[in-house]
């Protein structure tokens, strides 16, 4: 090969780049090691990590302990989809694309919208987005909070809003929209009624931010919105730590080309034939360059298909009847957790996620101690405050070590 | 008829400009699929955008040839785009400009100047 | 149907099963205390397990991808992905931990992240670093933040308002800029595809509304930016910073560290340069590695080691971050898969890695030079970059040449990128392929190249591709009338009454 190019060393090829640059580098790295240390090497540290398999776990604030059926994982490990690229050719990317369009198809059916993209990385990024485009498409400058919102949204918003943007309070008429998290971050049930009536006062749109959309198989869907966003790992995807997640994000049809993120439309090819297609990308980086709605390149592809994969897999009665099971285990939690002297639920309407509050006022110690107990209580807030969740996943046996655990530390 | 560099073409009379593209960049553009017009009573100075019109692969900016206040947009165009290749006066024109700076027009391009800006491009 | 080639509708269209394809324990239908009453019909549909593996699976059978064959898409480095990957992600000690539970129970997975993160550092020359961002532009994202904050705590942040970026550049990297609240000023490219330290001095003008400059390198051209050094170098004087664009790091790892070649700023693509499979659009990871002095403004949290302890620090804990980018740490699932890529290459096999790829290049470039017009002399770094200005003598152009490399059983080119010259063709075949691999590929190309010449062959080049599963797509009709979701009864049903469902 050397010979057909016309050098004689692979050296050559890079005589381009400048002396001072080619340094012949001290690197830390080690040399390559084989299959099976490198499998020992990571598996170590697997090891080293206590997982909700390990001891009752009550843990949520926007990450969910759910159960996957091992269909999903038989599909996206297929060749055709895991090493598949973004379908930018249509003609052999029908798989891919088809995927996109179902997908798109649930989230606009699960959140009530016309219609919803092709994802976006997290439920934080894609409020981010969503309250972005309701300043672009009102022009004005000031964003309203309406109910506590996840501490990892809301840091998100802040980075990408400009300063001052965000407040708590009445609506005025320089207000773009109103984010209104249903659940909100304390786990308390909204009513998007009364806020999309409070938004028409000053014409401000109607943001809903839904952190776990198995919600959506038990609450009303936030029809009256403009437009709904949040995070889709409850269904499909495993906790991982944080990520790979899955954000999604749906709206009305008339704020079409304000949307970011990939669209999959529907057309037909040369011989008449149903296909699909990547499509509106002119609102896109690659296109508008600068003008683009936003900067996103990739939507979360292969955790969209898990996605899928799971709702079609559960069908209407399976995801209702999922969304009802994670209502009933909190509930038993709560009833549980309420028979211990001194401790109440704040948390007025839930579904599957309350607030706690314990008889002391370091409800971070009492995590940490339940923790070597093996138990995963919940997220700590302040008060002596505890965000408590439980799934499908959480057993009787569960919920008594916590209630005993308890007991002993408070 | 006057034109502009970016392929703007105007009709000028009593002090309303009519603005449309020209047939090449009509051509250059391809499939057309959408145009995002101005709101009536927009003011613009020279050179801002005045529309941004979409093909599959690309969305050119439409820039006001002369400083003006909209007073009338083609809403036409919304639900029939093709009529963009249409002649200036008869449905090819995207919006009607009240114009606030005569000392602009001399800047304007006639046919020969626009022909010959054209052929430089090839 | 016929023989493996498979119609399927949606799954809408497909007949409803009583049952779910999942057996799940029955509710109780206790009284609800959500406040509301249930959700009634939402109209998703049902199906039995083996009915939704073939829904998926015929599905499948549609696409191309990198375990078919070569993926020679310019920018994105479709290299192999090692199944090793996905084991060890799969791990319950990885999957099944949730981000924001006690520090001290999951001190496997910071130090896996810590890692990686000192492995990056390393391989970069850089020694801050942040994981959390989630792709390529959102990297690009938290690298012009990063240096935003850095502008500000010197109260310059209203001063410097302008990002230079060269016309070559991505898209994301002015659409970055733009979302940043930068101007974008242009550098043009000259003749010979680079940077010239005269267009760069031209752009910066006196330098002191420029906060910094995006560069590619090597560049979207498959070039190695020579001039770089300089022009850092004066960038650096203006007091603005070189934000650097690691897309294309493929042809670099292991051997060039750009700290050397004055980077403040670097993104990675670990779903590119470090195997962490596409997925079909994603999930990526994008993580930065930043100088010295960026290092307090990284983006929250960053992962930090004290004593034999492993720590994440979030906003509270980093006073002069520029703030946090999304929801928890970042692409964790990614951070392991890109670990096991890289402890399993070593510092020899990534310096393998990157003489491979840039071998490769050349070798389809030698090879194809006298068939395609090549705009740019010299040797090419990991991606060569072809024009169709030969072909189009003929009436035959860059998309035709694509959709005939599909009909070839080849995944096309980038194509029309960059767009700095009419008709390119961008050529990334990576380290992965063998040379007879690369020679299938060289021979399909000569013989599109034979076929644009001869009058009786080159109108059948229009037609392609003829056997994928689906032909030319009509995008002016998707464009013009959007359905972007299943109804029981389109809104549009004129439109897409001659559809063969």
């Amino acid at each position: 090969m050397l010979q057909e190019i016309g050098v004689s060393s692979i050296d050559e090829l890079f005589s381009t780049i400048p002396k001072s640059v080619r340094k012949e580098n001290g690197f830390s790295l080690s040399s390559h090691k084989g299959e099976l240390e490198v499998e020992r090497l990571i598996s170590g540290y697997a090891q080293k990590n206590h997982t909700a398999h390990d001891g009752p776990f009550f843990l949520g604030a926007g990450c969910y302990f759910r159960h996957v059926p091992c269909a999903v994982d038989a599909i996206i490990q297929r060749s055709e989809y895991l090493t598949a690229y973004t379908p930018y050719q249509p003609e052999i990317a029908q798989g891919t694309l088809q995927v996109i369009f179902e997908f798109q198809t649930f989230i606009a059916q699960l959140t009530g919208q016309e219609v919803a993209n092709a994802s976006l990385y997290d439920g934080a990024t894609a409020t981010a987005e969503a309250v972005l485009m309701a300043l672009r498409v009102t022009k004005r400058n000031r964003v309203a909070l309406a109910a506590p919102l996840h501490p990892h949204y809301l840091g998100t918003l802040q980075t990408y809003l400009p300063k001052d943007c965000l407040f708590e309070g009445k609506p005025d008429s320089d207000t773009a929209c109103i984010v209104l998290p249903s659940p909100s971050f304390f786990g308390e049930t909204q009513d998007y009624t009364y806020w999309k009536k409070v938004c028409n006062e000053t014409g401000a749109l109607l943001v809903v931010v839904i952190s776990d959309l198995l919600t959506l198989g038990l609450l009303p869907p936030p029809d009256v919105a403009d437009i709904v966003c949040g995070e889709a790992q409850g269904i499909g995807l495993s906790m991982s730590f944080g990520g790979p997640h899955l954000g999604f994000f749906a709206c009305q049809e008339k704020y079409l080309r304000q949307m970011p993120g990939r669209l999959c439309g529907m057309s037909e090819d040369v011989e008449g034939r149903r296909s699909f297609v990547l499509t509106l990308s002119t609102r896109e980086q690659h296109i508008r360059r600068e003008k683009a709605t936003s900067n996103i390149c990739t939507n979360q592809g292969l955790c969209a298909l898990a996605f899928s994969v799971h709702m079609a897999l559960l069908g209407e009665d399976g995801f209702k009847s999922l969304a009802r099971l994670n209502h009933e285990a909190a509930c038993r939690t709560a009833d549980a957790l309420v028979a211990i002297a001194g401790v109440t639920v704040e948390t007025k309407q839930y579904f599957n996620e309350f607030i706690a509050k314990l008889p002391c006022n370091d409800a971070k110690d009492v995590v940490t101690k339940l923790a070597k107990k093996k138990i995963i209580a919940g997220f700590p807030l302040d008060g002596g405050r505890l965000l408590v969740a439980a799934t499908e996943m959480t057993k009787d046996e569960d919920i008594v070590a916590l209630v005993t655990a308890l007991k002993e530390v408070l | 008829m006057k034109f502009t560099k970016d392929h703007e073409i105007v009709s000028i009379e009593n002090g309303v400009a009519l603005v449309g593209i020209t047939s090449y960049a009509v051509k250059e553009l391809g499939d057309l699929v959408y145009i995002e017009l101005p709101e009536v009573g927009k003011k613009l100075k020279k050179q801002e955008v005045l529309a941004v019109v979409e093909s599959v692969k690309a969305a050119a900016e439409v820039y006001a040839p002369l400083s003006g206040e909209v007073v009338e947009i083609n809403s036409n165009l919304s639900s029939d785009i093709e009529q963009l290749k249409q002649p200036l006066d008869n449905g090819g024109w995207i919006a009607k400009l009240r114009l606030s700076d005569d000392k602009e027009l001399a800047a304007l391009l006639d046919q020969a100047a626009y022909d010959d800006f054209l052929k430089g491009l090839s | 149907m016929k023989a493996l080639q498979y119609e399927e509708k949606l799954l809408w269209e497909k007949e409803r099963s009583d049952t779910p394809g999942v057996d799940l324990p029955k509710p109780k239908f206790s009284p609800l205390r959500t406040g509301f009453q249930a959700r009634e019909a939402i109209g998703l549909p049902q199906l039995s397990e083996p009915e939704v593996i073939r829904h998926f699976v015929r599905m499948s059978t549609w696409n191309y991808s990198i375990d078919h064959g070569l993926f020679p898409l310019g920018s994105c480095t479709m290299k192999h992905n090692p199944r090793l990957n996905e084991k060890l992600a799969r791990l319950a000690g990885f999957s099944q931990i949730h981000p924001l539970q006690p520090q001290e129970s999951v001190q496997g997975a910071l130090a896996l992240m810590y890692e990686l993160r000192s492995i990056l550092s390393d391989l970069t020359g850089l020694p801050g670093v942040a994981l959390s961002p989630a792709a390529g532009a959102h990297g690009e994202l938290a690298g012009l933040m990063t240096i935003r904050c850095a502008h500000v705590a010197k109260g310059e942040g209203e001063k410097r308002r302008v990002m230079l970026i060269p016309d070559s550049a991505h898209g994301t990297n002015p659409a970055t800029a733009a979302m940043c609240g930068y101007q974008v000023r242009v550098i043009p490219t000259t003749e010979t595809g680079r940077l010239t330290l005269a267009a760069f001095e031209a752009a910066l003008g006196d330098g002191s509304d420029v906060a910094g400059m995006m560069v590619t390198n090597p560049n979207t051209c498959g070039l190695f930016e020579t001039e770089i050094c300089e022009i850092s170098d004066l960038l650096h004087k203006a007091g603005g910073y070189f934000y650097c664009d690691g897309a294309n790091f493929n042809a670099l790892v292991g051997r060039i560290k750009p700290v050397d070649f004055g980077v403040d700023v670097l993104h990675l693509n670990l779903h590119k340069t470090f195997s962490t499979p596409h997925g079909g659009g994603g999930p990526g990871s994008g993580p930065i590695c930043v100088s010295g002095a960026l290092e307090p403004f990284l983006p929250a949290p960053i992962v930090v080691k004290e004593g034999a302890n492993f720590r994440l620090l979030d906003c509270s804990d980093r006073p002069a971050t520029c703030g946090r980018l999304k929801g928890f740490h970042g692409q964790f699932g990614m951070h392991v898969r890109a670990l096991a890529y890289i402890l399993s290459h070593g510092i020899d096999g990534l310096r393998a890695v990157s003489d491979k790829a840039v071998l490769n290049a050349n070798y389809i470039l030698a090879k194809l030079r006298n068939d395609y017009f090549v705009p740019f002399n010299g040797y090419c770094m990991h991606e060569c970059l072809l024009t169709d200005r030969l072909q189009k003598e003929n009436d035959v152009q860059t998309i035709d040449i694509a959709k005939a490399l599909i009909e070839y059983s080849f995944h096309p080119m980038t194509v029309y990128f960059p767009a700095i010259r009419p008709g390119t063709m961008l050529i990334e075949p990576t380290e992965t392929e063998t040379k007879q691999s690369l020679d299938r590929f060289i021979e399909a190309m000569k013989a599109i190249a034979l076929a644009a010449k001869d009058p009786e062959k080159r109108q059948a080049l229009h037609e392609m591709p003829l056997s994928s599963p689906r032909r030319r797509i009509d995008e002016v009709k998707a464009a013009k009338f959007p359905v972007l979701r299943y109804w029981a009864r389109l809104p549009n049903p004129n439109v897409f009454k001659n559809s063969i469902n």
